[in-house]
């Protein structure tokens, strides 16, 4: 359990965007960009070059969040003692303004599988992921975030609700969460239960990051909708309804758009942006 | 019915595999496609990854064979990490491998230089030697022993691996013409370079990593090819920032 002085997320309750290295110059060179950036962490654990001098740069400038993709917190077998040295050592020089990774696995056997894959919420799931998060704490020094994941299938073995089961690592190690309000859309259209119904079972308080994103739409074998988070495209309006819906209840947080492939031109992307800005301007201060 | 992460991750790399029991949708019907979309952004994304990882070996064979070798290749050598930076490490040696690739048997080589390209990019930043560094009489020159910037890297090949590389990545380059040429990378701030190397330079650059002067590098070297170009060398070096020290040990007078 990560004692609550060492919490330190600093992100302003802002919009902020994934960084691409293709609008580094945009960023730069726009008077009032973005209140803040978020950077996958795996993209700068090499040693030097072009990447890490970007980043250096941009930590000058703004409040970084380090989303890990890679550590498998998930995993059945131990975190690779290697990647928790890579993102100790990345988070102790950048210092960023918040820290967080995924409920999900990717590698196994030392194969990493280049997805997060999904999870039965069972109690030995529960015990493993509040290990492995202690673990990641203690080691980074630092309190970490942990995102809901989007959903295509669920487990027969699954005992907790997906809330419950966040809440109850929360409490156990006193991580923060991120929430993924599309990934709440995508699991709930994909497993059939109400948006509304998770987020008024889900622990907001410990909510310091609020993720949104596009996502593709697909049919599962008996014609139901099925809807793939892709990052390729617009947030759609229900999800922005849902982003309105979680801020009535949460009050203002940091508002990240991602926007991983097909990544579009800085002028878009900053339009999303600025409509998370003014979801976050409806909302009584 | 539950499933471990080593049933999932056999059902995931081979597509003709039995979805796992125990993965159902909401009405508690078996998966289906709903498992197939792991399946698909696992071999999606590991594939995107080759083409962005080897892009002139893509451009070499075609995007769409190139989807179906990264295909087989990630089935085969999965990342072993998650610093996709640095996947495909045994691409060379996988291509080689391949029997209906024989009849191109440069390409192991290419995506060999592509590895080196990208480990060059992410290498740790240096500070190039100033360029008179090497401004110095040349009794005293041949007393000097270098040090290299890590992002330098040295590839050898029985191919004409230069002109291979600036004919797929260049316009109007000239068609390669049979022989074997050496790659020098140099980095001169971010972006790395292949150079051709003299022959004899991917020797002559080996001795001075091993701690010869390059006097004794040079003997050694010019022992093997009397051709051997010390000046080329050397400029092809402090142009592309690679030598970040020169040390003179004077004799005891
Ligand atoms: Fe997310």
């Amino acid at each position: 359990m990560l004692d609550s002085s060492r919490q330190s997320n600093r992100l302003p309750a802002a919009p902020g965007v994934g960084y691409k290295p293709q609008h580094y110059d945009q960023i730069l060179d726009h008077a009032h960009p973005v209140g803040w950036l978020e950077i996958h962490a795996e993209n700068y654990m090499g040693d030097g070059g072009r990447p890490l001098a970007q980043l250096r740069h941009l930590s000058e400038k703004f409040p970084i969040s380090v989303h890990g993709v890679g550590l498998s917190i998930g995993g059945e077998g131990p975190l690779d003692p290697d990647h928790l040295a890579r993102l100790k050592h990345l988070v102790g020089w950048l210092n960023p303004a918040s820290f967080s990774e995924h409920l999900a696995w990717s590698t196994h056997d030392s194969h990493f599988l280049n997805d997060l894959l999904p999870l039965p919420y069972t109690d030995e799931t529960l015990e493993r992921i509040c290990a492995h998060i202690d673990q990641v704490q203690e080691t980074v020094g630092r309190q970490m975030l942990l995102e809901n994941p989007s959903s295509y299938l669920a487990f027969e073995e699954s005992s907790w609700s997906e809330p419950d089961f966040l809440r109850e690592i929360a409490r156990r190690t006193g991580c923060g969460l991120l929430l993924d309000v599309n990934n709440v859309f995508v699991s709930a259209t994909n497993l059939d239960f109400s948006p509304q119904s998770y987020i008024d079972a889900y622990p907001l308080n410990n909510v310091h990051e609020i993720h949104l994103g596009g996502h593709d739409e697909d049919e599962d074998d008996h014609g139901r909708p099925l809807l793939i988070d892709s990052h390729g495209r617009e947030v759609v309006d229900p999800v922005w309804a849902l982003l309105d819906y979680v801020l009535d209840r949460s009050g203002p947080k940091p508002v990240l758009i991602e926007w991983d492939t097909d990544v579009p031109d800085w002028s878009v992307l900053r339009a999303e942006a600025d409509r998370a800005q003014a979801a976050l301007d409806r909302i009584p201060a | 019915m539950s499933v471990s992460q080593t049933t999932f991750r056999a059902a995931l790399l081979d597509p003709s595999a039995a979805v796992p029991d125990g993965l159902w949708d909401a009405a508690e019907r078996p998966a289906g496609r709903r498992f197939s979309v792991y399946r698909n952004n696992v071999a999606v994304s590991l594939t995107e990854a080759m083409h962005q990882a080897f892009p002139v070996i893509t451009q070499l064979l075609g995007s769409q064979n190139m989807d179906g070798l990264a295909g087989l290749f990630l089935r085969k050598h999965p990342p072993s990490s998650p610093l996709m930076m640095f996947y495909g490490e045994e691409f060379p040696e996988f291509l080689a491998g391949m029997e209906q690739l024989s009849h191109l048997g440069y390409l192991a080589d290419v995506a060999r230089l592509e590895l080196a390209l990208r480990r060059s990019y992410h290498s740790a930043d240096s500070q190039a030697a100033p360029p008179d560094a090497l401004a110095i009489p040349p009794e005293e020159i041949v007393l000097a022993k270098l040090e290299f910037a890590p992002s330098l890297k040295v590839l050898r090949s029985d191919w004409p691996l230069f002109s291979i590389w600036r004919f797929n990545s260049e316009d109007g380059a000239p068609k390669p013409a049979p022989g074997s040429e050496d790659i020098l990378i140099t980095r001169p701030e971010f972006d790395p370079a292949p150079h051709l190397l003299p022959k004899g330079g991917a020797d002559w650059i080996a001795h001075i990593q091993a701690g010869l002067t390059i006097g004794e590098a040079f003997e050694h070297t010019s022992a093997e090819f009397p051709e051997f170009d010390l000046g080329a060398t050397l400029a092809l070096l402090l142009q592309g920032g690679a030598i970040t020290s020169v040390s003179i040990e004077r004799l005891a007078t």
